[in-house]
C-alpha cells in the first residue's frame, strides 16, 4: 500500500488517489509552429526512468486536486509531493 | 541430444532419474557471434531458436542478466489467443496460435498447450454487438470466434453469477474455441534445450552494460563478464527496454508498469475455459494443478519493481467475487508482480532501429506470453535478413511518426488506464 501525501489534506492511502502520468512531460507552447517531431515526442515519447520519477497524482477520492510527486520507480519510495505550481 | 519420449521416461526410471542429459549447456561466453539476443525470456529463446532453425545462425549467445525464464515468462497468466479485430494484430497472433499447435511436438518438449477456450463476457447488448462485430473481424481473418447467448454461458460456466440482481447481468460472450493456455516454463525451457542443440550459446548471470557503436553501427555489447562482438544485436528485454535504449540514445514510446497476477489453492477440477470478466477487470482460468490462476488490471503507475501492492489485488478478486461468488472462500496461495513495456499505442514494436545492426523487440504490454512463438519467428527473420517480416511490418517505431498506430484497445497514450 503506496502512503501518498497530499499538499492539502496530509498522508492518506493509495485507495483515495488516481495517477496522472509523467509530471515532466510539456505540451508544446501554443500558438507557435510545432515541429511533427516535437508533437509526437509529447503525446508518445517518454523518459520512463528507473529511479526517481516526477509524476502527476489526483486526490480523486479526497480533495480533487491535482499533484506532484516524486516517486522512486524502482522501490516505490515517495520522496516529496509538492502543489502543481511548485518545483519538486 | 537426448530425445524426450514415454520410452526414455521408463528406461531413465531405472536408474532413478540420475542419468539424464543436462538440457542444456552453461558455456563461457566466446569473444565473438554472429548475433547477440539480449534477454533470456521466453521472446528471446524462441528468436535464438527460429535464428538456428530457419536461416541456419548458429553463432548466436543469449544473454541473460539473472536467470532464462525468470522474468516475465515465467510470471504470465499462461494465456493464448488471437481473437483480435485490427488485421495487423489478428494475421501476426493467427500465425502464432498455428505455431502454438505443434510445438510440443517440434520442440520435443510437452508444452501442455490446451485450447480449452477463451470466453469474453458481455454484459449489455451493446457490448454483445461489440463482440459480435469483433467475432465478425476475426472470422473474416480466418479465425475462429463463436458468439455466445446467455444461456450458452450458462451451460459452460453454471456457478457464475447468473442471478437477477447481478451488477454485470451477463448477456452472453465472444468465445475463441482455441484460445486457451499453455505451461509458460516448459516454453522457456522446450526453446532453450532446443536452441542450445542447435548451438546456441545461453549464458546466465550476464548483464549487458554497454554498447559499441561507432558511425552508427554496432560492433559489440559491454557485460559484466566481458565485452563481447557482435555486428548484430537484438533486445529482447521487456520491462526493461528502455534502460537499455538509454544507453543506445534511443527514446522510445514506451513506459513501464507492474502488473500483479494470483494464483490459489488447488480445488478440483472447476473451471474448463479461460473466462475474461473485463468489466470487473477481472479473468481467470485453472491450472493443472487445481489452482485458479488470476489476473486483472495493471497497479496504475510506473513501476520497475517486480512486486505490487495489495490495493489492485484486492480491487481484482472484488470484481472476481462479483462474477464467480463461489470463488469466496478458496485461500489465496501467491501472488506476483512482472514489468510491462507498455506501448503507447497497446502494440507490440518488432523492427529495425537507426543503428545498423540494432533490433528491437519490445512493447509487449500485458500480452507478451502468447506472443512467444511469433514474436521468435519474425524476430529472427528480422535480424537474418535484415529486413522486417510482412507480420511485423505494421509494428513498427516509425507508426508513433506517421500516425499509423494500431490501438486495439482505443485507450489514447496512457498506458496506466486499462
Amino acid at each position: 500500500m503506496l502512503e501518498i501525501k497530499c499538499p492539502f489534506c496530509g498522508k492518506r492511502s493509495q485507495n483515495e488517489f488516481a495517477y496522472g502520468g509523467d509530471a515532466t512531460v510539456k505540451r508544446p507552447a501554443l500558438g507557435q509552429e510545432v515541429s511533427t517531431k516535437d508533437w509526437d515526442d509529447f503525446v508518445y515519447f517518454r523518459d520512463n526512468p528507473r529511479g526517481k520519477h516526477s509524476e502527476l497524482w489526483h486526490h480523486i477520492s479526497g480533495c480533487r486536486q491535482w499533484f506532484k510527486v516524486s516517486r522512486d520507480t524502482a522501490t516505490h519510495e515517495i520522496f516529496k509531493t509538492v502543489r502543481l505550481e511548485e518545483e519538486l | 541430444m537426448q530425445k524426450y519420449s514415454a520410452l526414455s521416461l521408463i528406461k531413465n526410471a531405472f536408474s532413478n532419474h540420475q542419468n539424464w542429459d543436462v538440457a542444456w549447456r552453461d558455456p563461457e561466453p566466446k569473444k565473438e557471434y554472429d548475433v547477440i539476443i539480449i534477454g533470456g525470456g521466453g521472446h528471446g529463446l524462441a528468436t535464438a531458436y527460429y535464428l538456428a532453425k530457419e536461416h541456419n545462425i548458429t553463432n548466436v549467445a543469449i544473454l541473460e542478466k539473472g536467470w532464462i525464464g525468470g522474468g516475465n515468462v515465467g510470471r504470465n497468466t499462461t494465456i493464448l489467443r488471437s481473437n483480435y479485430m485490427f488485421d495487423p494484430s489478428a494475421h501476426f497472433y493467427e500465425f502464432g496460435m498455428k505455431l502454438w499447435e505443434n510445438l510440443s511436438i517440434e520442440l520435443n518438449y510437452n508444452v501442455m498447450y490446451s485450447p480449452r477456450g477463451i470466453i469474453n463476457l458481455a454484459h449489455s447488448d451493446a457490448q454483445l454487438n461489440a463482440y459480435a462485430r469483433r467475432g465478425n473481424s476475426m472470422r473474416l481473418n480466418g479465425i475462429d470466434a463463436v458468439l455466445l447467448n446467455r444461456d450458452e454461458v450458462k451451460k459452460m460456466i453454471p456457478f457464475a453469477d447468473f442471478s437477477e440482481n447481478s451488477r454485470f447481468p451477463i448477456f452472453g460472450g465472444l468465445m475463441q474455441p482455441r484460445g486457451g493456455t499453455a505451461r509458460h516454463d516448459a516454453v522457456a525451457w522446450g526453446y532453450a534445450r532446443q536452441a542450445d542443440a542447435m548451438g546456441v550459446d545461453i549464458i546466465q548471470n550476464c548483464e549487458v552494460t554497454g554498447f559499441d557503436v561507432s558511425n552508427g553501427k554496432i560492433s559489440g555489447v559491454r557485460t559484466s563478464r566481458g565485452d563481447i562482438k557482435a555486428k548484430k544485436v537484438g533486445l529482447c528485454v521487456a520491462g526493461s527496454t528502455t534502460l537499455l535504449a538509454d544507453k543506445l540514445n534511443m527514446r522510445l514510446p514506451i513506459e513501464s508498469h507492474v502488473l500483479q497476477a494470483c494464483v490459489s489453492e488447488p480445488v478440483k477440477p472447476l473451471l474448463d475455459n479461460v473466462v475474461t470478466f473485463g468489466a470487473g477487470h477481472f479473468y481467470c482460468s485453472q491450472s493443472d494443478k487445481g489452482e485458479m490462476v488470476m489476473g486483472g488490471d495493471l497497479d496504475g503507475y510506473n513501476s520497475y519493481a517486480q512486486r505490487g501492492n495489495m490495493p489492485m489485488i484486492q480491487h481484482v478478486l472484488s470484481g472476481g467475487l462479483a462474477v464467480f461468488p463461489n470463488f469466496s472462500r478458496l485461500k489465496m496461495l501467491r501472488s506476483w508482480g512482472g514489468i510491462m513495456d507498455m506501448s503507447m499505442d497497446g502494440t507490440p514494436i518488432i523492427d529495425k532501429t537507426h543503428i545498423e545492426g540494432v533490433y528491437l523487440n519490445c512493447g509487449w504490454c500485458y500480452g507478451g506470453f502468447k506472443a512467444t512463438p511469433c514474436s521468435g519467428y519474425v524476430f529472427a527473420h528480422t535480424i537474418a535478413k535484415d529486413e522486417v517480416h510482412e507480420l511485423n511490418a505494421p509494428f513498427n517505431l516509425e507508426r508513433f511518426h506517421t500516425g499509423n498506430i494500431i490501438d486495439e484497445k482505443g485507450v489514447g497514450p496512457k498506458p496506466w488506464i486499462g
